[in-house]
């Protein structure tokens, strides 16, 4: 355990200038791709990495490469999502800042695998700070030669362009990142057309998370064989993991998939513990969206084996026991925290968020945050958890885009996992409504 | 409140208007209207917030109707569709930073400034709003600023705690 191969220079010395990166041995993955190798051959081998989308879903990069249409006539784009908003997620942020030509020596061997000769990086607008980074690194490859016309005398041109977006979760969803892209409203778009088919401006695109596009630059330098021999089973490679709440040591880390989350959890290489002495309650393991786990389900599985950093083991269980690996984003609970406020929090968020186009996610949001607003504040009902329940499930897998399952899947694993909870709040309002009060269970903490 | 007012004459400094270009270029033949998120931004940084005549020059800039501007600047959380302070301090508030205290920051803030959340200091100073997450989750509490100054506009302040924002009441934000 321990290899890392996106942030293994960082800290060193300031990367950003590119003459500190190419010190590195940066670049030598776009010298390799456009000079000795063809683009089927680059698909080939991130095919053979198995590599996943490192944005939410961990769909299989070479996969999706592979299904993008190559109409006549027609160009073809890379989108790279740095949209970055999903709450808890800060990775992208940290790789782009820290380590620029990363991303942008995975654009060049990408757009070049994909053919296409226009690739933009959508970042949210917020980063402005990121944006200039980038910008200030793209300059620099282009007076290299690494970026425009005739790249490294291979015959190949690109250009490359930073996009900023204005201020809204949905617009990491990767239609919607399209629509504003094209200068509108972050609505997703209905599915199908696929983007492989018909993405920007109508044309094929593929759309892929910064840190999926910064790994394809190792992958190409040491082979697709050797990155698959990292990881664990069909979790191969590292994985970007941001840590916060209530730990020792928050912040991004590379971890080689398989890592136990004990270790992680504990270890002070890692998240260093929970923060103050306190006890462990609860674990959102990979970003708002995926359930949330008591306690007991986090360093073991329900049948006692020891729980990993992976897409297998975090699953395991299914949604009775289980969780999903996400984006990445860990945010540990301790005991203090109160399960209600923060699902009614996050539930708040997604309404706040939905695009609105879908009646199941737009008034179902609204009704979970109302109920859940007034279970918090000492006026709700017992029926309201069944409630909760009910209208959770009448969103997912209702809607246009994944936002809904997004909002439904934490209210659903709050009320699974910590009914006990919500019972109390409901029971006892003037308690649960004092300030800094907790419902406290001895046995779930550990 | 010089600041928040319509200006009388809406066009982009020349440096400004440059950079407006360079900016469309990014696009296809016919697509300038994907600039629109970018333009906005340097309109709002000219401007401090986007009045209808200023959305009405962005869609003049970019040949496309003022309503496509203002569908547009009403959907993202970013634009400021109202007059508000020199300072919009923009604090995260959602879960992950309410496990690191984002919310005594919000109150702290308001009693600081006399405002509530969404409104703005009768010297025209400051706007206080609350914002999503930010991604920068585990440096919370978090807030955003636009600086007027700064190249890189928005600026993050990590790790909040009231002497911090004292302190940059004090010497930063004036
Ligand atoms: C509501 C919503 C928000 C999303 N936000 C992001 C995001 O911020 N960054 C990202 O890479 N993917 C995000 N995704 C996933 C994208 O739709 C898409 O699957 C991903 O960018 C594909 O890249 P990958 O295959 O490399 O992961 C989001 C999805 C949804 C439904
Ligand atoms: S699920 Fe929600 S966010 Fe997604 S398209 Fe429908 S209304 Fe919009
Ligand atoms: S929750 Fe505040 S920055 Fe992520």
């Amino acid at each position: 355990m321990g290899i890392k191969i996106l942030t293994e220079h960082i800290g060193k010395e300031d990367l950003k200038p590119i003459d500190a990166y190419m010190k590195y041995g940066g670049y030598t993955a776009v010298k390799k791709a456009l000079t000795s190798m063809s683009p089927d051959a680059i698909v080939e081998e991130v095919k053979k990495s198995g590599l996943r989308g490192r944005g939410g879903a961990g769909f299989p990069t070479g996969m999706k490469w592979s299904f993008l249409a190559k109409p006549e006539g027609k160009p073809r784009y890379l989108v790279c999502n740095a949209d970055e908003s999903e709450p808890g997620t800060f990775k992208d942020r940290y790789l782009m800042m820290h380590s620029p030509h990363t991303l942008i020596e995975g654009m060049i061997v990408s757009s070049f695998a994909l053919g296409a000769n226009t690739s933009y990086i959508y970042v949210r607008g917020e980063m402005m700070f990121v944006i200039r980074i980038l910008e200030k690194a793209i300059a620099e490859a282009y007076a290299k030669g690494l970026l425009g016309k005739n790249i490294l005398g291979s015959g190949y041109n690109l250009d490359l362009y930073v996009h900023p977006g204005g201020g809204a979760y949905i617009c990491g969803e990767e239609t919607a990142l399209l629509e504003s892209l094209e200068g509108k409203r972050g609505n997703p778009r209905n599915k199908p057309p696929f983007p492989a088919v018909s993405g920007l401006y109508a044309c094929p695109t593929v759309v892929n998370n910064v840190e999926s596009i910064a790994a394809t630059s190792w992958i190409i330098n040491n082979g697709g064989d050797e990155y698959a021999k990292i990881g664990i089973g069909k979790s191969t490679g590292t994985k970007l993991i941001s840590a916060c709440g209530n730990i020792n040591n928050p912040g991004v880390y590379e971890i080689e998939l398989g890592l136990s989350v004990e270790e992680f959890l504990y270890s002070d290489q890692y998240c260093g513990g929970i923060a103050n002495g306190k006890k462990l309650k609860a674990l959102v393991a990979g970003g708002s969206s995926v359930p949330i786990l008591p306690a007991n389900l986090i360093t073991k599985t329900a049948n006692g084996e020891s729980r990993l950093m992976s897409y297998e083991s975090l699953s395991d269980g299914g949604f009775a026991t289980g969780t999903m690996l996400g984006s990445g984003g860990f945010i540990v609970f301790d005991e203090d925290q109160c399960i209600v406020r923060n699902t009614w929090n996050f539930t708040r968020f997604y309404h706040h968020e939905s695009c609105g186009q879908c009646s199941p996610c737009r008034e179902g949001t609204g009704w979970m945050e109302k109920v859940l607003h007034r279970i918090e504040h000492g006026h709700g009902h017992m029926h309201d958890i069944d409630l909760l329940v009910d209208v959770a499930k009448k969103i997912e897998g209702n809607t246009i885009c994944p936002l809904g399952d997004a909002a439904a899947w934490p209210v659903g694993s709050a009320i699974r996992h910590f009914r006990d909870e919500f019972e109390w709040h409901i029971k006892n309002p003037s308690e649960a409504t004092r300030k800094g009060a907790v419902y406290r269970k001895e046995a779930v903490f550990a | 409140m010089t600041e928040v007012n319509t200006p009388e004459k809406v066009e982009f400094s020349p440096e400004t208007l440059k950079k407006a270009q360079e900016i469309i270029a990014r696009y296809p033949e016919g697509r300038q209207k994907s600039a629109l998120l970018p333009v906005l931004h340097l309109a709002q940084n000219e401007w401090n917030w986007l009045s209808a005549p200023v959305m009405d020059y962005v869609a003049g800039l970019l040949s496309i109707q003022p309503i496509e501007v203002y569908e547009v600047a009403t959907f993202y959380t970013m634009f400021q569709i109202e007059p508000v302070g020199k300072y919009v301090l923009e604090v995260c508030r959602t879960g992950p930073c309410c496990l690191r205290g984002a919310e005594n920051i919000i109150d702290y803030l308001e009693n600081k400034l006399g405002t509530k959340v969404g409104g703005t200091t009768t010297d025209g100073l400051f706007t206080l709003k609350t914002v999503e997450c930010l991604a920068a989750c585990g440096f919370a509490p978090v807030l955003q600023v636009r600086l007027k100054k700064e190249d890189g506009n928005y600026i993050y302040y990590e790790n909040l705690t009231p002497e911090k924002i004292d302190n940059l009441i004090a010497t930063e934000w004036v």
